[in-house]
């Protein structure tokens, strides 16, 4: 991957070999234990990295996208009835991955078309999505099928430690990985990456060599919705089976931290992605089985408190620089 | 009423009876009658004098929570942090309210009050500290507080202030002692009147004061206010902290002036209320008045409609929402009124995570 | 076939909210040849140039390319037709490399994969065409500001273009990288390239154009040729009266020291040392000027001396005041004026009133704040003062500074820094960008700031500026300053080499 900056690169091999040597000394003592909170990481991950993924192609192309728990929570509601409905889990993927699209068009609507302030647009998002999937959402409903299961990878899946964790997961978990991989290439070497690069660090230049930048961020920034949409449909159908109030419980937002950490990079958001996964499962696994007595509450503050040290370390040492046209309309003329 | 009056109000009205018309067609999609639902929601809100007292209690912490923002919103910052630091002054105040005792009231109110604002004023300043100190983004940073806020108080409800009376199960804190309750005097809340008093002096201290034209000229552009001498660190960091204690200070009347105890989960999405309401009073303080009071007509007589119609009183978010997108995006009304696209200016913070 | 006119505007006319840019404007250009398009600010300049390029639409009016009439949707219609544009400001992705920004939008690519080894092939073949030499994989950010210049150019050619465009393309270069250019522009005539050349700079319209356009005021005043005029003959043309080049003022009355300046050193917003052991003086009733290409240093030190930027290393003295890493306020009110270099930015706040923007210096002293309250009245009286005498033209007091033009904010800031009792004047670039009535006015004013005593620091990239109102010149060249100059002995020449970094 030619642009993957040394910076980002070195962050992927340290984050990767902690987590292998963390998971590797733990397997030593409690081998089953392991392997369910290197499941629960890779389950976490999972969403984290999609939204981030999602709010990344929106910031590429300077979109800042805060509406990505609005869109997690809709796609994830319609996801979840569609499926209820029809009893397929497949068209519940489709029209989850649908409603991220509208949702992201209707923020490049607010964003791009009408110049609404980026910020107050995706804020837009998220409190209309929770009050319409609340409104609508039926209590007594439920998904009437099973949730997506596992599916092993071969001999792959046999490999002790890693093999359950990462090659016996449900189909939505192997395809976001996928996705991590194609995304990565797209935004780095291809004609499509590019120029949204180029109208995320300076719309004016790529507008003179005929780049339409309010077109392809409208393109971008829908686009990019498909991801989370993406997200939202894993949330109901892979990672829960169920749909609930408020369901996406703040992951949107932290996807964005996810997207902050990972420099931008899909490789980078999704070793992240792992590194939040990771210290969530961890915790929720000693919590369950009492090794650590800690109030839930202050588990639960974790992931958050991380957050904000990242994002507050970040802007101490200057070492993650936005796009320079990040959360500014654009003009012509 | 002057013509630049008008035009400040024109959008927002319009706002409001675009979401009202949008929620009337969801409501009849569902099957339901919005007629009977729209004249209950009204009745519950305002039909008597205890639909009032309701309304007014209601509207007290969307006040302050919508000061909350709109005080932020001058100095160019967007607080949606209004929910963590409603959470930690309401428990803050509810630990002094029930955790001492045989103070005379003329103390243990206000000590009440001023501990509250101080835990929001913390809240919102950690942001505040930390967007002036290494440009961390306060939009991320107070969304996170949220979250930390939310645990911290459920913990507190839950585990060292909890009311152990009888066999409650409950996650919430014992009533509060006399002392430290904010009075209702008929259908008037006295902590209403104190939102009321708040507003206005919110509004003179950003257009009077020499602090709030510091405030301000950040908000506008902060680099010539550095260049004028106005020390913009400072007042980012003071100004979250204003912010703060405002909603913290919203949270404390709610406990002390309506609930009467923290309970966990009661006074959830307060927060983000007061962005709809910053926005439909478009950061104008005094605005925030009848905004926060529409809204809490809203939330007043939402049982009443959903009792009478069979409504869910979630319509009240959507029609949140959807007067927020409106009041967010003028030129769909400007285009509806075919007004003149003029310089009703839209707001604008110049979003960005870095700077 | 052969081509007769490469490039043409025929009576084009295009009118924006309150201003009518163009107004019947007719050019052209022929192959090989070189048209300079001459104007003052908001002479429509830039308005025709991006009608030609696609950027506008004219309201009525054709555009010609190689003979044809055509219709431009927008810029990737002219780049079609083989029109290249060099902008004022680059338009470069900065942090890409020189590859990628020659070939952002016309990419040579398989599967839709940018393929970079063809791209770079090719950017060095016409490189070697054309004599552009660049270092084709470095950074565009890295590069000096001559070179990304290149880059823009390469850029229009990798697009086969036969005609380029260039807009005020010497605002940022040394005199010495200007001859460069201007080198290379023949090259590319000798090729066969049409030039289009904007400017305001007479010297360098008659070294290099065939052809000569003189706008004013969005119309075509005369068009003209080298053989046929001289420098004043086109200074007259684009003013419309006979302007002079010098201000008037008499010899300088040099007092005590009032600024000081101590072996500063500075860095810029990256963290790279952009004053670098800086030692200067002005005195009081003289006009220091600093010279120098921008970008070596300029705004740093401007920035150091007010207080709005860490001092590394050094003392800044002030009226016998250390102010060394005070901030701006304290800096201020031991008498130190400031005209700030980017208005907008810095000068005024957009939102606020004229008359909230007359006291951004001193709202917090009496008479305008008492106990914490602002004082409304004495605001607008003062207001009202500042606007009458500095012919600040505004409907009213209460009117928000953004609908008011370039010139008059500029007015309201000079009249708000001057009516203060100030030792020090620090003018940076006092007449960017403003109308030559306003720049007569303040140049005016600042000399009699001079007479009365004032010591005045005066940074400017515009040489004419320095030269007509400086009694003694800094040269300053990548942070450091290499001549101090009185102005007898500061003559275009010896300034433009230092400025380069040659020694004279």
């Amino acid at each position: 991957m030619g642009k993957l900056s040394s910076r980002s690169a070195r962050f992927v091999w340290v984050a990767a070999v902690a987590v292998v040597a963390l998971a590797w000394f733990f397997y030593a003592q409690d081998g089953p234990q392991t392997t369910a909170v290197l499941a629960g990481t890779v389950r976490a991950a999972t969403l984290l990295v999609l939204g981030a993924m999602c709010g990344m192609i929106g910031e590429r192309s300077g979109v800042v996208n805060i509406g990505i728990e609005g869109q997690f929570l809709m796609s994830a509601f319609i996801a979840f009835t569609v499926t209820s409905t029809t009893g397929s889990l497949f068209a519940g993927v489709v029209t989850g991955v649908g409603t991220g699209l509208v949702m992201g068009w209707m923020l490049a609507a607010m964003a791009v078309g009408l110049r609404v302030d980026q910020i107050i647009a995706g804020t837009v998002l998220n409190i209309a999505a929770l009050g319409l999937t609340s409104f609508f959402f039926d209590r007594g409903r439920s998904l009437g099928v099973g949730k997506y299961g596992p599916i092993d990878l071969g001999p792959l899946a046999d490999i002790p430690v890693l093999g359950a964790a990462l090659f016996s997961r449900p189909p939505l978990t192997y395809l976001t990985m996928a996705l991590v991989v194609i995304v990565h290439i797209a935004l780095f070497s291809s004609v499509w990456g590019l120029r949204t690069r180029a109208i995320g660090e300076h719309p004016g230049a790529a507008a003179t060599v005929g780049i339409d930048v309010n077109r392809l961020r409208y393109l971008n920034v829908t686009l990019a919705g498909g991801l989370a949409g993406f997200g939202g449909a894993y949330l109901a159908l892979e990672a829960v089976g169920t749909f609930s109030r408020g369901m996406s419980g703040g992951r949107g937002f932290l996807a964005l931290a996810v997207m902050i950490f990972g420099r931008r990079t899909p490789f980078g958001a999704y070793a992240a992605a792992l590194f939040f996964g990771f210290t969530t499962a961890l915790q929720n696994q000693f919590q369950f089985t009492g090794a650590l007595d800690i109030p839930a509450q202050f588990v639960g503050m974790l992931p958050y408190v991380v957050t904000i040290i990242v994002v507050a370390l970040s802007g101490l040492f200057g070492s993650m620089r936005d796009p320079a046209a990040l959360g500014q309309p654009y003009e012509k003329g | 009423m002057t013509r630049s009056a008008l035009r400040s109000v024109s959008i927002p009205l319009t706002a409001v009876v675009l979401g009202l018309v949008i929620g009337a067609l969801l409501i009849t999609v569902q099957g339901n009658s919005a007629g009977t639902a729209y004249r209950a929601l009204i009745d519950g809100g305002l039909g008597d004098a205890d639909a009032l007292l309701r309304t007014l209690q209601k509207a007290t912490p969307l006040i302050f929570g919508g000061l909350a923002v709109a005080v932020a919103f001058k100095a160019g910052l967007f607080n949606i942090g209004g929910q963590g630091q409603l959470l930690v002054g309401a428990v803050f105040a509810a630990g002094v309210g029930f955790g001492i005792d045989g103070l005379p009231a003329i103390v243990h109110l206000p000590l009440a009050l001023v501990v509250g604002a101080l835990a929001g004023a913390i809240w919102g300043g950690i942001a505040g500290v930390l967007k002036a100190t290494s440009g961390a983004h306060e939009v991320i940073v107070t969304i996170m507080l949220n979250f930390v806020a939310g645990n911290l108080s459920d913990w507190l409800a839950a585990s060292p202030w909890k009311d152990n009376e009888g066999t409650n199960i409950i996650a919430r804190t014992p009533l509060v002692a006399p002392a430290a309750e904010i009075p209702t005097v008929s259908w008037m809340p006295i902590g209403f009147l104190l939102a009321v008093a708040v507003a206005v002096a919110c509004w003179f201290v950003l257009q009077r004061t020499t602090y709030g034209f510091e405030v301000r000229s950040v908000g506008f552009n902060r680099h010539a206010a550095a260049y004028a001498g106005v020390r913009v660190r400072w007042i980012v960091a003071s100004t979250m902290m204003l912010a703060g204690m405002l909603a913290g200070l919203g949270g404390a009347v709610e406990t002390l002036g309506v609930d009467g105890r923290f309970e966990a989960g009661v006074n959830a999405g307060l927060g983000f209320e007061g962005i709809t309401i910053a926005l439909l009073a478009r950061a104008n303080p005094i605005g925030v008045i009848p905004a926060g009071l529409l809204v809490g007509v809203m939330e007043a007589g939402a049982s009443k409609m959903q009792f009478e119609s069979g409504v869910a009183p979630e319509i009240i978010d959507v029609i949140q929402a959807l007067i927020l997108l409106f009041v967010a995006a003028p030129v769909i009304i400007r285009w509806l009124l075919r007004m003149r696209s003029g310089d009703d200016g839209q707001l604008q913070l110049g979003a960005g995570w870095g700077s | 076939m052969t081509v007769d006119l490469l490039l043409a505007a025929r009576n084009v006319t295009k009118q924006f909210p309150g201003v009518l840019a163009n107004d019947d404007v007719s050019v052209e250009l022929r192959p090989g040849r070189v048209l300079a398009l001459l104007g003052e600010n908001g002479a429509g300049k830039s308005t025709l140039v991006n009608l030609l390029f696609g950027m506008y639409r004219p309201d009525s009016g054709q555009i010609v390319i190689k003979d044809e009439v055509v219709e431009l949707h927008g810029p990737d219609d002219a780049i079609e037709r083989g029109i290249g544009m060099v902008h004022q400001h680059f338009q470069l992705v900065p942090p890409m490399s020189v590859v990628e920004n020659i070939v952002l939008g016309s990419e040579p690519s398989r599967r839709g994969m940018v393929d970079l080894a063809e791209a770079r092939t090719r950017v060095l073949a016409l490189s070697e065409r054309f004599g552009l030499e660049v270092d084709v994989d470095a950074n565009v950010e890295d590069l000096p500001v001559g070179t990304q210049q290149r880059v823009e150019i390469l850029k229009a050619l990798y697009r086969d273009a036969d005609v380029l465009i260039l807009d005020e393309p010497t605002a940022v270069l040394t005199p010495q990288e200007t001859d460069h250019l201007l080198t290379v522009l023949r090259e590319l005539t000798r090729q066969g390239v049409g030039i289009v050349f904007i400017t305001h700079k007479l010297r360098e319209v008659l070294a290099v154009a065939d052809d000569i356009v003189v706008l004013r005021g969005g119309r075509v005043v005369g068009s003209t040729s080298p053989d046929e005029t001289d420098e004043t003959g086109l200074a007259e043309m684009m003013v419309g009266r006979s302007v002079v080049l010098r201000v008037d003022k008499s010899a300088a009355q040099p007092g005590d020291v009032v600024l000081s300046v101590e072996g500063l050193s500075v860095d810029d917003d990256r963290g790279q040392r952009a004053v670098n052991e800086v030692s200067l003086e002005v005195r009081a009733g003289e006009i220091l000027g600093v010279a120098g290409v921008e970008g070596n240093g300029q705004r740093e030190l401007v920035e150091a001396v007010t207080g709005l930027r860490r001092t590394e290393q050094g003392r800044v003295v002030i009226a016998g005041t250390d102010v060394s890493g005070a901030p701006p306020r304290q800096v201020a009110t031991i008498g130190v004026g400031h005209i700030p270099e980017d208005r907008e930015k810095h000068g005024v706040i957009g939102g606020y009133s004229v008359a909230e923007n007359s006291v951004l210096n001193r709202y917090h002293r009496p008479p305008f704040s008492l106990r914490g309250l602002l004082q409304r009245a004495a605001i607008g009286r003062h207001a009202r003062e500042v606007v009458e005498e500095f012919d600040v033209r505004t409907p009213g007091v209460a009117t928000p500074v953004s609908s008011l033009s370039g010139g008059n904010k500029q007015k309201l800031i000079v009249g708000r820094e001057f009516s203060d009792d100030i030792a020090l004047l620090v003018a940076a670039q006092p007449t960017r960008g403003i109308d030559i009535g306003a720049i007569e006015f303040i140049h005016r004013r600042i000399v009699e700031q001079r007479d009365r005593g004032v010591g005045v620091l005066l940074v400017s990239a515009e040489l004419d500026e320095i030269l007509g109102l400086a009694d003694r010149v800094a040269v300053l060249y990548e942070g450091r300053v290499v001549a101090v100059l009185d102005a007898a002995d500061a003559d275009r020449e010896r300034v433009g080499l230092l400025m380069a970094g040659v020694n004279a």
